[in-house]
């Protein structure tokens, strides 16, 4: 291997290996080039899902027919919500700063089966493609919505099997990352970074593998059971031949549920990295956080229910599941606590990861504390199945996972791609985005309460004032996403270069390695001594 | 890892694992004709359970590895008769 070309010396983006080209990303083993292909991957398609989410707000600012039919409508929040599921937020931090990071914040050369993580890539893209086979044969995209529920999705005549299929095949993509995190996180830490010394940006990453081990495989026998409905009609969920529906809602959320906290518990994960950086303060209750992780990654099995109020439940299932979900909100405010705890008397900076991350924790604490309101019977019912819902599920998806990534994605930028982004643009970005954020969804809380009904495509004139408002804020939100997208993407081409190793004043491992990372990231593996967050010294 | 050592399982074991897993299944096959309503259902996932086990005990190694993996395999299993227990609760009282 030539000196110019050395693993230790050359970053990874410039590291010439087997392959040259394209092949030489898709084909790549390296941890870092894998999280650059979940990143480029899902910033496609999340700009698909936005804009089909932008027609339908765009519909709905008028009642009756405005720029499409029922049909349309049905079809186009089925596809918004499968993209931004599966294919967006539920790989999501993991994918991404995960596979990036994670090696890195523990001091380890890549993960330990850097060729299952490529097969998980792929596993990801092909389950990708069989969902987009979805929408351009047989009898039309399909119109479930992302949820599939039985009798419904096997009986429309529309296009589910590939979109089922599909959202199968990803499935395998996440355990095996999963699988991959809790081994790295496991065998190879750094000597001296004992489970009290690693950073809780991997913390959160291990109790979301264990739950993508362990809840992952409950959707995948569910999605294949629906496909045997449709196929064969075996008559485990069809009521017609004896079968249970609400059997798959329970399988359904058994997965679904934990599968928030694959989604939000890396974003905290992220957060958690932040707000000490920018408060230049030790993290305040570490093992709080730590222990919140695990609580939150174990409680989130046993809350299900709290989606299924009402489907004809029995009455003490529905206490038990109101309970457990009150139970769930305990580790979620302590984290709150400490984010807050670890700002008071800090020297805040205030710079872009950190609007981020404090708009995160005023957006997710409306997200948690209308979640009350739906773990609550008797408000669930009043509630359930309306706008009220859809604004709560957004304060919580896109309110947490979203600005959380958003936050890590400005936070580790200039690691990632050795150039830095120009500030004020992404300020800007942060500011249009955060107003189009709340005067979209907050209306819909009041939509919902007053009773307009989800995934309708037409309304009540009572309720057109709350959609003028709500549309509106939909075309600002996503001109700040346009305004955001465009900095970074012409920022990671055309960007000031910096080789900085820690622009942000970091304590963490990833702010000790070159910058962008060398392929193997580290010349000799650090031996750590102390704690992740040392701001005291 | 190299300080790692490697058990090796007999032929004789295997065989009598795959006996023990053929006699399991022929029972949890001959229990479906006994008349026992909701406990065909209990007795099979016994059956089935012990089998698991089994897999995990000889064929997996888990019997011969460290107490820390074992510790790990139970907590899943625990998180699967929690969720099966609250399951439990709308089956058994609808």
């Amino acid at each position: 291997m030539s000196e110019a070309n050395n693993a230790h010396n050359v970053s990874y983006l410039e590291y010439k290996g087997q392959y040259k080209g394209l092949f030489a990303w898709i084909f790549s083993t390296d941890h870092k080039r894998i999280g650059l292909l979940y990143l480029y991957t899902m910033l496609l398609f999340f700009s698909v899902a936005a804009i089909l989410g932008l027609l339908m707000k765009t519909q709905l600012i008028a009642p009756g027919y405005t720029i499409m039919g029922p049909q349309t409508y049905n079809s186009l929040f089925t596809l918004h919500g499968i993209i931004m599921i599966f294919i967006i937020v539920v790989p999501g931090l993991p994918a991404v700063f995960g596979n990036f990071f994670l090696p890195i914040m523990i001091g380890a050369k890549d993960v330990a089966f850097p060729k299952l993580n490529l097969l998980s890539w792929w596993f990801y893209i092909i389950g990708i493609l069989i969902v987009l086979t979805s929408q351009f044969m047989g009898d039309g995209p399909p119109d479930t919505g992302w949820t599939f529920y039985a009798p419904y999705s096997f009986r429309t005549p529309t296009n589910v099997l590939p979109a089922v299929f599909g959202a199968f095949v990803m499935g395998f993509s996440s355990i095996l990352t999963g699988i991959n995190f809790v081994v790295t996180i496991h065998r190879m830490r750094a000597p001296g970074m004992t489970w009290f010394k690693m950073p809780l940006f991997p913390w959160t990453l291990y109790g979301t593998a264990w739950i993508q081990i362990l809840a992952t495989p409950v959707i995948g026998i569910t999605l294949l059971l629906i496909i045997a409905e449709r196929l064969m009609g075996i008559g485990i969920f069809d009521p017609a031949l004896g079968g249970d529906p609400i059997l798959y809602q329970h399988l359904f959320w058994i997965y679904s549920h934990p599968a928030v906290y694959i989604m939000i518990l890396p974003g905290m994960g992220a957060i958690s990295e932040i707000i000490p950086v920018f408060s230049r303060k030790t993290i305040f209750g570490y093992k709080a956080i730590v222990l919140s992780t695990m609580a939150i990654a174990f409680v989130g099995y046993f809350v299900w229910g709290h989606h299924m109020f009402t489907s004809g439940m029995s009455g003490r299932a529905l206490y038990a599941f109101s309970f457990l979900t009150f139970l769930v909100a305990i580790p979620s405010a302590i984290k709150v606590f400490n984010w807050v705890s670890t700002m008071h008397r800090g020297s805040l900076h205030m710079q872009t990861p950190f609007y981020w991350a404090v708009s995160f924790i005023f957006v997710f604490m409306i997200g948690g504390l209308t979640g009350l309101v739906l773990g609550s019977l008797a408000t669930n019912v009043h509630v359930h199945d309306t706008h009220f819902v859809v604004a709560h599920f957004h304060f919580i998806v896109f309110g947490g996972t979203g600005y959380a990534f958003m936050a890590a994605l400005h936070y580790w930028f200039p690691k990632m791609f050795g150039r830095m982004y120009d500030m004020n643009w992404a300020n800007l970005g942060w500011g249009i985005f955060f107003i189009g954020f709340n005067t979209l969804y907050l209306p819909m809380f009041y939509l919902g309460i007053m009773g307009m009904p989800r995934r309708y495509y037409d309304y009540l004139p009572d309720f057109h004032g709350g959609n003028i408002v709500s549309s509106l804020g939909a075309w600002v939100m996503v001109s700040g996403i346009v305004i955001i997208f465009a900095n970074l993407i012409r920022s990671a081409r055309h960007g000031e270069k910096t080789s900085d190793k820690n622009p942000w004043g970091g304590k963490t491992l990833e702010w000790q390695v070159d910058t962008p990372p060398t392929l193997e990231n580290f010349e000799e593996i650090p031996t750590i001594v102390k704690g992740p967050y040392d701001y005291e010294d | 890892m190299s300080e790692e050592k490697h058990h090796i399982v007999s032929y004789r074991t295997h065989a009598f694992v795959l006996l023990a897993l053929l006699v399991l299944t022929g029972i949890s096959v001959a229990i479906t004709q006994l008349e026992m309503g909701p406990m065909n259902t209990l007795a099979a996932m016994i059956i089935a359970g012990i089998k698991a086990a089994i897999v995990l005990a000889w064929f997996m190694h888990l019997k011969f590895e460290s107490r820390f993996f074992a510790f790990m395999v139970s907590a899943v299993v625990v998180v699967f008769l929690l969720v099966l227990l609250v399951t439990f609760f709308d089956y058994s009282y609808r």
